[in-house]
């Protein structure tokens, strides 16, 4: 079998910055917060009164009685599924069975579990609602939105915490790669902006509680960083097999070419100070991609703003690119979008696909003071111009449990 | 007290409507709540445990099979209210 190639023909997205791939883009290239303090009057019990809820609610994009059915981050998935299959030209008319969703959540449909437990509670198991496993089980976005296209390759979602959305568009990578499937709709959706999960992160002492000023308080290789924001919303893309896109005139926007997945073996929640499971997740997705360092010209961090993880991971990168991290513009967008857990790796590299088509890097916003540890070539304050000609890029992403994914992607 | 058949019918539409989409207008005594409306299985769970809240009656789960059009479900109910 010849080589497959495969293509990014579809972008989607409903993010704490908009309720599309345009707006979100338009306001993290101008360096905009999408952090807020919370309006619900559950914030007063917890250390951390902010996060960074979607731009748009999905009722404004949603009927009423589809919303009901859908845990939250169902929503996030169906809209952000919709608008990359318009972007992909709608191709109704492809061959279902060749077609393949993957979409990770990274802790499930929590907000339905808890909102039903509470009700079990107070009225009784009678009044549970029946949609309440297919709400919270964490195939559910991409079950349903594997059910809207009629999809019929093979519908997945691997979870791996914060990796989660980078391992379901690598998962879908590799199915076109294999011959599985033609085109596949993957990303990534969280929506845990409720009390448990944030109580859960504070208890860890993983959130910022920057309370006084929340739009500074995401700020990753910032000296005075505090813990990551939480944000919710997603991000999808459709990936394609280069022939195919070609064959049916579709935007080709760039292609994906590699992977690597690696795994700590250190501990359940701390980065391994080295970032030996980083680095070499780095040399394989080169190596996958048949590119080497020298080709890399930007990258989406994972910098969540947390003491540990910013650095770690800055070090690792550091030695995984050498000499050739100098020509690298590594762009934290979690400075702006906070973090979308099972979202994250998704949003952000659909970002990366922004950043390769428009050529500009999106800004880190909120570093008044550089760590001096951080000895990578960080975009700050300002988006940055990205080269001509044919070029490369990375995202990183890594999730508790020590799981590393990195993706490639260059121009076309 | 005995409930009138107009009176379970106005209610049930409301309900169908709040839990399945379905229009008040389109919902009508013969209608299949399967083939005619898409109510679906679970959705069908919903619409009977409002019905028990709001007529204050109680539809057991081996009669819920029996009620296939709104019809039935409206006959039922206003017998168990007798």
């Amino acid at each position: 079998m010849s080589q497959r190639r495969v293509v990014v023909t579809g972008l989607g997205a409903t993010t704490p910055l908009g309720g599309n791939v345009d707006s979100t883009w338009k306001a993290l290239i101008a360096g905009q917060s999408g952090v807020r303090l919370l309006t619900d009057d559950w914030r007063e019990l917890l250390p951390v009164h902010f996060a960074a809820r979607v731009a748009t609610e999905p009722a404004e994009q949603m009927e009423r009685v589809e919303m009901r059915r859908l845990d939250r981050s169902e929503q996030f998935a169906l809209i952000a599924s919709r608008e990359a299959w318009k972007d992909a030209g709608s191709p109704d008319d492809i061959d279902k069975e060749r077609l393949g969703v993957v979409i990770a959540s990274g802790i499930g449909g929590v907000i339905t579990l808890m909102d039903q437990f509470n009700i079990l509670n107070e009225k009784g198991a009678r009044s549970v609602s029946p949609h309440t496993v297919p709400m919270l089980m964490p195939n559910g976005p991409a079950a349903n939105v594997g059910l809207e296209l009629h999809a019929k390759a093979g519908v997945h979602t691997p979870v791996s915490a914060c990796a989660s959305g980078a391992e379901a568009i690598g998962y879908a990578f590799e199915m076109i790669k294999n011959n599985r499937a033609d085109v596949v709709v993957s990303g990534g959706v969280e929506a845990a902006c409720h009390q448990l999960p944030m109580a859960a992160f504070a208890a860890m002492k993983a959130l910022s509680t920057r309370n006084d000023d929340p739009a500074r308080a995401s700020r990753p290789y910032d000296l005075d960083r505090d813990g990551f924001v939480l944000g919710e919303g997603g991000g999808i893309l459709v990936l394609e097999e280069f022939e195919h896109a070609k064959a049916r005139g579709a935007k080709i926007y760039c292609e994906i070419s590699g992977q690597g997945l690696t795994s700590d073996g250190y501990h359940i929640a701390a980065p391994d100070p080295e970032g030996n499971g980083v680095q070499r997740a780095i040399k394989f997705a080169l190596a996958n991609a048949g590119l080497t360092a020298k080709d890399i010209v930007h990258l989406n961090a994972h910098a969540t703003s947390t003491p540990a993880g910013d650095v770690a991971e800055a070090n690792a990168l550091r030695k995984a690119l050498g000499a050739d991290a100098d020509h690298v513009a590594v762009s934290a967008t979690k400075s702006m979008t906070g973090h979308l857990l099972g979202g994250a790796g998704a949003i952000e590299s659909v970002f990366l696909v922004k950043a390769l088509e428009e050529r500009l890097a999106p800004p880190t916003i909120n570093i008044e003071n550089l760590d001096p540890a951080v000895t990578v070539d960080v975009v700050r304050d300002k988006a940055r111009a990205l080269p001509a000609g044919d070029i490369a890029a990375l995202n990183d992403s890594f999730g508790f449990g020590g799981h590393n994914v990195v993706l490639v992607f260059n121009s076309i | 007290m005995a409930l009138s058949p107009d009176d379970v019918l106005a209610g049930l539409k409301q309900i169908v409507e709040e839990v399945a989409g379905v229009p008040a207008a389109d919902i009508e005594l013969g209608k299949n709540f399967t083939e005619d409306l898409d109510v679906d299985s679970l959705s069908m769970v919903e619409v009977v445990v409002e019905c028990e809240n709001r007529f204050g009656v109680k539809i057991p789960d081996d009669k819920v099979t029996d009620l296939v059009t709104v019809g039935d479900a409206v006959n039922f109910i206003v017998s168990a209210s007798n």
